[in-house]
């Protein structure tokens, strides 16, 4: 099977992503379809990893879920945080900037 | 030779001064009385320098005093020092003499005012600086107690200054004695550029190799300092509204001392004003406007202050005059002044006298036939009078006379000009003096509801006594044996120049008589008997200009205040578009911009996803153009 359909793949779920964080409004959305983008780029990653023959994709798609994991933990607190003082995980209601 | 006690005149009251004014309202219980003895004292001091300055040969008569070094820079040197010549003794006995007769007069005058002592502080504030004046050895020193002579006038002309109108006119002398003070910096200035020295003897040794450019522009620029000090034309406004201060501050400062340092500052420049014909003529013709000026203001004044400050502003007139004649006139001049601080100081004693008596009222329409209820003051009032319009053997007939006689002997057309305007003069004075006589002391009572004339206390009626001594006495005392010529002669007539005549003594005597009589006359047919108790409405142009003070304060107002006014409105316009308005522009525009660039920020989290997602598309396609 031709690498390069892996690639469009990867860009189909990378833009359903960025549209979705710039579209979305619940947080736990907009965080998933961040998880969505990354995924994106570490299919991206190791697709290239196998059109070059070599691991060096492979090793930054680990490196990529390790973000993603600290990333998650430090999101998701956030979150419940701002849902517990707001009673809401929209993330519009977060801005207190006046207009 | 060199004297220590000089300091002492100065110094005294105006420790005196400070210590008034520092205690406050702790020495309101003897404060006047303090400083009367202050001022006495100086008059001690004067009188000994005086008989000391008398038993030394004519040499060797001038003391000097250093007192410190006040500026030294390079090779230009200032001391603050101080001389006592024979120029210099006359002012200071006229000063502490007349200035003491006058803190006595203040006791009983001002007995009834609460800021008594703060008065008192001013005055020997005043003396102190009068007498800097005229004992400073330099022309930076004489600037001190310039200075000085103006702030204590502003302070005293605005005693009352609770009157607005009072402030006002403190303000107006201010303003314009600070035209003429500008004057005498530049004065100082050209003689520092051209000489190397400010003082006296310094200028007066290199006199000799100035351009004689530089010798008028000098003249000119004392006479412009002259003119703001001793209100002549074109400065005389301020002399009139000055009458708004206690009396005593017109007899003193008002009459017979501050206002005359004009003729002093010219008469102690003789060595400038010799060497420049162009500014004495100057000189001469100033004083010959300002004494015809004065004078007809004279003529329809019926406020008795303002009628003795339109006579002051008018013999001083003649004072300046008789200074732009050069050594034949100096003498003359100092001479007129001496008499002249005597007759008007006492006249102005005995006006304050008959305010004293009449409820303040100053309107001579409102007085009449107060002769037989103030005896004393009529009578000392009266010898002035006979002073000022000049009959023999009054003090006032040798020092005018001999003025119109130097007049005539300026020769040619000239002099028969400037000797014509000097007789004319002493017609008008003989006639507006006989009428406020006359409005005053005799007639039909038209007194105010309420009005009950009384003698002055003992205080007030002994300085007038005085000076009325001396109004009837100096006229023969300076001149006889030419005392004063020769007495002055070593300060303002080195060179002993022999004075040619035009006109033979006696016969300008006779026609200064005819002139006194004349002016007599004329007051006596229009104003005696009875008189109604306000001015006449139904009057000529010339008596209603006369009575605007001749035009000056519309002049003024004309030709400086609203041109200024413009001016100034002018520039705040300037200010508040041009200035302002970039400031402005400044500010707004930032205001603006922030405005714009506010809107980018709206705290929503998708918007900085799409600047962040925007932004990596922007990076990637410019490097993929590179690439590309």
């Amino acid at each position: 099977m031709n690498p390069t359909n892996y690639l469009y793949l990867s860009a189909i779920l990378f833009s359903i992503g960025a549209v979705g964080v710039i579209v979305r409004k619940n947080a736990i959305v907009v965080f998933m379809c961040i998880e969505l983008m990354l995924n994106a780029a570490n299919l991206a990653f190791v697709t290239f990893a196998k059109i070059n023959g070599n691991l060096e994709g492979q090793v930054m798609a680990f490196f990529t879920m390790v973000v993603a994991a600290c990333e998650v933990v430090v999101g998701l607190a956030i979150i419940v945080t701002i849902f517990r003082s707001r009673r809401s995980a929209s993330v519009d209601d977060a801005s207190l900037l006046s207009r | 030779m060199t004297s220590e006690n000089l300091v002492y005149l100065i110094a005294l009251p105006l420790f005196s001064s400070a210590l008034l004014m520092l205690l406050g309202r702790k020495a309101d219980k003897w404060g006047h009385i303090f400083a009367t003895l202050i001022s006495a004292s100086t008059f001690v001091i004067g009188a000994m320098e005086f008989f000391a300055m008398i038993d030394r040969p004519e040499a060797s008569r001038a003391v000097t005093q250093k007192l410190f070094t006040w500026i030294s820079v390079g090779t230009f040197n200032v001391d603050a020092g101080l001389l006592l010549d024979q120029l210099s003794i006359a002012f200071v006995l006229l000063i502490t003499g007349v200035g003491t007769l006058i803190h006595v007069y203040s006791i009983a005058y001002m007995s009834h005012d609460k800021d008594r002592r703060r008065f008192f502080a001013y005055l020997n504030f005043f003396i102190a600086a009068m007498l800097l004046l005229v004992l400073g050895d330099s022309y930076l020193n004489l600037y001190v107690g310039w200075e000085g002579v103006g702030l204590a006038s502003y302070l005293l002309i605005g005693f009352w200054n609770q009157k607005p109108e009072y402030a006002t006119a403190a303000k107006k002398a201010f303003v314009a004695n600070r035209v003429g003070d500008f004057g005498l910096s530049v004065a100082v200035m050209i003689a520092f550029a051209n000489f190397g020295a400010v003082s006296f003897i310094g200028i007066e040794e290199k006199v000799g190799g100035a351009s004689e450019t530089a010798l008028t522009a000098m003249g000119l620029m004392l006479l412009l300092a002259a003119v703001g000090k001793s209100a002549q034309f074109p400065l005389q406004a301020w002399l009139g509204d000055a009458m708004a201060g206690p009396t005593p501050v017109s007899a003193l400062i008002h009459a017979a001392t501050m206002v005359t340092a004009g003729v002093y500052l010219i008469t102690r420049s003789n060595f400038i004003f010799d060497n420049a014909p162009t500014a004495q003529l100057a000189v001469v013709i100033v004083g010959t406007i300002t004494l015809l000026f004065g004078a007809i203001i004279g003529m329809a004044k019926d406020d008795i202050k303002k009628a003795l400050a339109a006579s002051t502003m008018s013999q001083i007139g003649y004072m300046i005059m008789a200074s732009g004649f050069g050594p034949a006139g100096y003498a003359f001049a100092i001479m007129h002044l001496l008499t002249h601080g005597f007759f008007k100081a006492g006249m102005f004693l005995g006006a304050g006298s008959v305010m004293h008596g009449m409820n303040d009222e100053v309107n001579m329409r409102r007085y009449g036939g107060l002769a037989k209820f103030m005896p004393i003051t009529s009578i000392t009032f009266g010898l002035g009078y006979l002073a000022i319009i000049g009959v023999p053997p009054f003090a006032g007939f040798y020092s005018k006379d001999k003025i119109i006689e130097t007049a005539f002997n300026a020769g040619g057309l000239q002099g028969v000009l400037f000797g014509s305007a000097a007789l004319l003069g002493a017609v008008i004075t003989a006639f507006y003096m006989t009428r406020l006589m006359l409005m005053t002391f005799f007639g039909n009572k038209r007194w105010a509801q309420g009005s009950e004339p009384h003698e002055s206390p003992f205080l007030m009626w002994a300085p007038m006594a005085v000076l009325a001594v001396g109004s009837v006495a100096s006229g023969y005392l300076l001149y006889s044996g030419k005392a004063i010529v020769k007495w002055l002669a070593p300060v303002v007539d080195k060179n002993q120049h022999e004075h040619t005549e035009f006109l033979p003594p006696i016969v300008v005597t006779t026609l200064a008589v005819v002139a006194v009589i004349i002016g007599v006359s004329i007051a006596f047919i229009k104003y005696r008997g009875d008189l109604s108790e306000s001015a006449p409405s139904e009057v000529s142009i010339f008596t209603r200009v006369i009575r605007r003070d001749l035009l000056q304060d519309d002049a003024n107002e004309f030709l400086f205040m609203r041109p200024g006014q413009k001016l100034t409105q002018l520039l705040v316009k300037t200010d508040e578009s041009v200035i302002d308005g970039a400031v402005r522009a400044v500010g707004s525009s930032a205001l603006g911009s922030a405005r714009g660039m506010r809107k980018l920020q709206t705290g929503y989290v998708r918007n900085y996803a799409l600047l962040i997602l925007i932004g990596a598309l922007v990076a990637l396609l410019a490097a993929l153009a590179v690439t590309i």
